[in-house]
């Protein structure tokens, strides 16, 4: 199996967001998420934005 | 109260909320004011589809995304949304080194949830929304703020799947160095 670098992965993270990933792609990623700290990170946070984003419109105008 | 009245001002005691959620997406006020009074007049001609569902606010916020999408449909005719500078996204590449690693591996947001209290975390989200460049916003709000499906916004903006998929990822990228820099690197 091809080893996915950092940039790969956050591409792939991204993706998973927007569609459903082949379970080759969802293995890849777990085997890098395993050694890389960055990519956990960037992938947690790019799931908090979706959240945050969501939240917004419940907020007041100008969030002041 | 006669009941059409009644109706009439629980839907006008949503209309600041509806007028904040489509400015999000449409980013101009006089468009998302446009697009609430359309979605609001839609609502009174169509109470009787209203009836016994359970939340107002969902079923007004519906009429109000179609109204949205209809918007941006017309302006979408106008030459308004040229792609981006950089849309094949070079400054991502600049958040890696040359061999695929990260150049500055992303620091730990701890509880990034509990920003969601704070009214300040959501000034900075938007500031940081507003910096990216119009395209890329458009299609990230339609699919994180307005929850579309890509394959509804490539038709809708006339792009393939896979470059909105370039678009959403660089939006998601910068956003998070956004944040880093102004709200999570200061705690």
């Amino acid at each position: 199996m091809k080893l996915l670098t950092c940039k790969e992965t956050t591409r792939l993270v991204s993706q998973g967001l927007d569609r459903e990933l082949a379970f080759g792609e969802r293995v890849a990623l777990r085997v890098h998420f395993a050694i890389c700290l960055g990519c956990r990170r960037a992938n947690r946070q790019m799931a908090f934005l979706r959240r945050a984003v969501r939240a917004l419109a419940q907020t007041r105008e100008g969030g002041a | 109260m006669p009941p059409q009245d009644d109706f009439r001002k629980q839907i006008e005691a949503l209309r600041p909320y509806l007028l904040r959620f489509a400015s999000l997406q449409l980013r101009d006020a006089a468009a998302a004011e446009d697009a609430v009074q359309e979605a609001l007049l839609a609502a009174l001609a169509g109470q009787a589809s209203f009836a016994g569902r359970a939340n107002l606010r969902t079923w007004l916020t519906g009429i109000l995304k179609h109204k949205i999408v209809d918007a941006i449909r017309r302006q979408s005719r106008e030459p308004v949304l040229a792609p981006d500078a950089d849309e094949e996204g070079a400054e991502i590449d600049e958040l890696f080194t040359a061999r695929g690693h990260w150049d500055e591996r992303p620091a730990a947001w701890g509880d990034p949830d509990s920003a969601l209290q704070q009214s300040q975390f959501f000034r900075a989200l938007e500031l940081c929304l507003e910096r990216l460049p119009e395209r890329t916003a458009r299609v990230f709000m339609l699919r994180e703020h307005m929850g579309l499906e890509t394959a509804e916004i490539c038709k809708e903006l006339g792009v393939t799947p896979t470059h909105c998929w370039v678009l959403l990822y660089r939006a998601r990228m910068t956003l998070r160095e956004c944040l880093q820099q102004t709200w999570f690197g200061k705690r």
